[in-house]
């Protein structure tokens, strides 16, 4: 196997929120197989700053797949083609020499573009901050053990809460839904006793704060599930309707 | 109360930590029944700015809001739950003794002084034990998956360091879910408006009134705004400074700079050369690579680690001539069994880490560039199965499969040592306060609780001991007597003078416009920081490391080239003025290596050893916190000690051969 590939990048560039964007085209050649994606577009960018010319904004952190911070429509794929996989951990070896590689930001009516592949996903953290926590205080609280908990609820708890809040979801939803990232959160606490206490106030008022934020309706599409980097199930958003109804009954 | 039999005859200086009198165990109990308290309706009279959202960030601004202060909450990254604490992996330790093993407070204390070389304040390590406890209940309590037991309940891992089982965990995500524990009492915090959240800003200056910190400036990273922030107390829980190496296993945008303005504004810089490079990260691939990744330190459990015993044969295998497996049993040096028969591959961090650099700068490392060792699990898949070889590390073979795109299974996994952690920082007391008053520091960003080395699993357990117990009860301490202290206007000169400043600093690093990216000097410096003042260092290296680094500083202020505007968002502006600090950073940190003329945890200089090769320590000469005050730009700073007189145990020799 060829340990560099020469690659076309098509990249989406926009200056601002309210400037219209376009794509733009980069050659990059002798590009090593084992860079990350996130490592190639720090290639291009050192070009571009060689080039002086501005370089292409995306965002990023950890680059070990755990923080959520990086994004990116690749191929037409949220992080790409390979499954449970975020962007800073897809690799070059996944593309071939002379490929034309096309990198979007989130197309998602709630995650606003910023400037070129950055988005504003504010609105995830607006609706945990709606109802997606136990309502606890530090301090003054029993032993750890105090209520046993069984090791089938813990470890489906513990599925749900692998989420990362990067929006892949719902930007690969056509209805734009949020509705995976909501059932996690809410799944995660109504499966443990210490969430159960709020868990209809909760379902209630995190659906209508993704309604308020102009997330769209789910219908079952299971693409969300398909592109999650961390394979969260959609039987999750199965448990977050039977919430939402038995909340909705109690009304 | 013994009287300490092994106090140091170091000329220390007077620096007040302000530890409590009375017995170890009592100190904090005092300590809550004495200090001084805010009532709560003054409580929301005063503000507080708390800079971060990691574990100890996030964990003090919801507990602080939850009391009914004021919270103003800043951080990088678009949303609260991206801070590196995020990326933890192993667990959290605490005394609970719940597998009955014999655990105890004060046997974590012990361990985790003992772990850290005894480099580390005895007090407030003992208070970090005593609340341990409290964190796994309110982690409990927020919801938190903790793995359990069949019986429901929780369950407990070993990890490096201790003879108890003590380590809770969430499978390999322990510190993801911490966080979002704690984000999401930040959020509750946030939606009910007692925290006010700044993302995507960056603190550029704490602003420091009549010898107090009255808030920060802080640039509106959308925008490029510089916006001016006042509050009664200002804390920081901004990280460590790993980065300054370029390449580590922190996050890409983990940066020093809160830390050197809060240097340059009188708080003291406590033991910089103190930092951790752990030994099992997946190892350097190139001279794009951007960062490292960690392997989590319970692979060395079940994998031995070795180098071909003949350089033809490294030579052969870095050329691709030859792979891992051609080698039989007696062509392979298996160097930690063989130089540490006690411990072999599971010696500390420290020792694991400097043994793969000698055999990899002795010519028989391995992988394209030299740089790696092998981790082979071919015993214990012989032994065990690959199945529970897969049931333990399934994850991170996964993860390694992913990145390397070879199939650990069945050929052994290549690793070398990282930049990890560090465990200097600023300066604080036994309240978390720095020198500045009204300014704290907490989490990795301060230099306590961990000495010269910390142990697994203690990073977690630091970084919430702070937020939710400690910080939240001393800053009243502090704040009782500024209830009379009006909310200030922003417009004061001081406000003024720090905002102009950042502003002359911006604009003469955007008129430079040289020829060197910002990454290409970062690179620079992370390899001058790699090889003088990494892992083996020496007089030499690191007066050769001083001189270099002066040599980066002046291509940085003369050479680089940002382009765009300040006024916008504009990457490699943050890039760069982060850069500028880490240069500062690294000079610090050489400065400290030089003059700690002992061997100690994290910090190896390679004329004090044993003859065994191992790390010789220097109670009598350098018991002590090396405390840096800056003296103004350009000029030495000057050198400070608290003394660390150890009341309670007595100092032994670390020793793993037999």
């Amino acid at each position: 196997m060829e340990k560099s590939i020469n690659v076309t990048l098509k990249v989406w560039r926009q200056a601002g929120p309210k400037v219209k964007g376009e794509f733009e085209t980069y050659k990059l050649d002798n590009v090593s197989i084992d860079n990350s994606f996130l490592e190639m577009l720090d290639i291009l960018n050192e070009k571009l700053i060689h080039d002086r010319k501005e370089p292409i904004a995306f965002d990023h952190d950890c680059r070990e797949g755990i923080c959520g911070m990086c994004s990116l429509y690749i191929n037409g794929h949220p992080h790409g083609l390979d499954a449970e996989t975020t962007t800073c951990q897809l690799h070059m070896r996944r593309f071939h020499n002379g490929e034309t590689i096309t990198v979007e930001p989130w197309r998602s009516a709630a995650f606003p573009v910023i400037k070129d592949l950055m988005v504003d996903r504010g609105a995830y953290d607006k609706i945990i901050q709606a109802g997606g926590y136990v309502s606890v205080n530090t301090g003054g609280i029993p032993d750890g053990n105090a209520i046993p908990i069984s090791k089938i609820d813990a470890d489906e708890a513990m599925d749900a809460a692998s989420c990362i809040g990067c929006g892949a979801c719902a930007a690969a939803c056509k209805n734009g839904s949020a509705m995976l990232f909501v059932a996690a959160k809410v799944s995660q606490l109504a499966l443990l006793p210490q969430g159960k206490v709020e868990r209809t106030a909760r379902a209630k008022a995190m659906v209508a704060k993704m309604d308020e934020l102009g997330f769209g309706n789910c219908t079952n599409t299971g693409a969300c599930e398909a592109e999650c980097p961390k394979a969260i199930s959609i039987s999750h958003i199965a448990r977050l309707n039977r919430e939402y109804i038995s909340a909705k009954f109690k009304d | 109360m013994a009287n300490n039999e092994q106090s140091t005859k170091v000329d220390a200086t007077k620096i007040d930590a302000k530890t409590p009198a009375g017995p170890l165990a009592e100190k904090w109990s005092n300590y809550k029944a004495t200090q001084k308290l805010v009532n709560p309706a003054n409580k929301r009279r005063l503000d507080i700015i708390v800079v971060g959202t990691g574990l100890a960030g996030a964990s003090a601004a919801a507990s602080l809001a939850e009391l009914g202060f004021n919270v103003l909450n800043f951080c990088i990254q678009d949303s609260p739950r991206r801070a590196h604490s995020i990326a933890a992996q192993g667990g959290i330790n605490a005394a609970k003794n719940y597998q009955n093993d014999g655990d105890s407070v004060y046997r974590l204390f012990y361990d985790t002084i003992k772990g850290g070389d005894y480099r580390a304040r005895e007090a407030n390590v003992y208070r970090l034990a005593e609340v341990s406890n409290s964190i796994i209940d309110q982690c409990v309590a927020q919801g938190v998956p903790f793995a359990r037991e069949y019986g429901g309940l929780l369950d407990n891992r070993s990890f490096g360091g201790a003879q108890v089982s003590r380590t809770f965990y969430a499978k390999g995500q322990t510190g993801q879910q911490l966080l979002l524990g704690a984000y999401s009492a930040l959020s509750r915090q946030i939606g009910k408006g007692s925290v006010k959240l700044y993302s995507r800003y960056e603190m550029l200056d704490v602003v420091v009134i009549d010898g107090r910190a009255r808030g920060i400036i802080a640039r509106n990273l959308v925008s490029g705004k510089i916006e001016r922030f006042f509050a009664h107390a200002v804390v920081v829980g901004s990280g460590g400074y790993g980065n300054t190496f370029f390449l580590s296993t922190n996050a890409m945008g983990s940066n020093g700079s809160a830390a050197v303005q809060m240097y340059k504004k009188g708080a003291y810089f406590a033991n910089p050369a103190y930092a951790q490079i752990h030994p099992t990260c997946i190892p350097v691939h190139g001279e794009t690579q951007s960062k490292l990744t960690l392997m989590s330190e319970s692979l060395r459990n079940d994998g031995r680690i070795w180098v071909p015993k003949k350089k033809e044969d490294a030579e052969a295998i870095r050329a691709g001539k030859k792979k891992a497996t051609d080698l039989k049993e007696h062509e392979r040096d298996y160097y930690l069994e063989r130089l540490y028969p006690a411990f072999g591959n599971l010696v500390p961090r420290d020792v694991a880490s400097r043994a793969a650099k000698e055999r990899c700068d002795a010519g028989f490392g391995v992988g394209n560039t030299g740089l790696a060792v092998y981790l082979d699990f071919s015993t214990s898949i012989d032994r065990l199965g690959e199945s529970t070889i897969r049931e333990r590390y399934g994850n991170l073979f996964q993860m390694y499969d992913k990145i390397v795109d070879e199939n650990p299974y069945k050929t052994p996994m290549m690793i070398y040592p990282a930049i990890h952690y560090t465990m200097g920082g600023i300066w604080v007391d036994y309240e978390l306060q720095t020198s500045v008053k009204g300014l704290f520091c907490i989490g990795e960003a301060n230099f306590s609780d961990h000495g010269a080395n910390r142990l697994g699993a203690s990073a977690l357990m630091q970084g919430l001991a702070d937020g939710y117990f400690v910080l939240p009860y001393t800053i009243q301490n502090y704040l009782a007597d500024q209830i009379q202290t009006p909310r200030m206007s922003t417009d004061l000169p001081e406000f003024e003078a720090a905002e102009k400043a950042i502003h002359t600093k911006i604009e003469k690093i955007m008129k430079i416009q040289g020829d060197k990216s910002v990454d290409s000097i970062h690179r620079e410096l992370g390899l001058i920081m790699w090889d003088f003042v990494g892992m083996g260092r020496n007089k030499a290296g690191l007066e050769t490391a001083l001189e270099k680094i002066k040599a980066v500083r002046h291509e940085f202020w003369t050479k680089v080239y940002v382009p765009g505007l300040n006024n916008d968002l504009n990457v490699e502006l943050e890039k760069a003025l982060r850069v500028a600090d880490f240069i500062e950073i690294g000079e610090l940190m050489a400065r400290d290596a030089l003059m700690r003329e002992e061997s100690c945890g994290g910090h190896f200089r390679e004329e004090y050893q044993t003859p065994d090769g191992e790390a010789l320590r220097n109670d009598e000469e350098f018991s002590f916190a090396s405390c840096w005050k800056f003296a103004g730009e350009g000029k030495e700073p000057e050198l400070l000690k608290e003394a660390l007189d150890y009341e309670f145990i007595h100092r032994q020799q670390r020793n793993y051969k037999a």
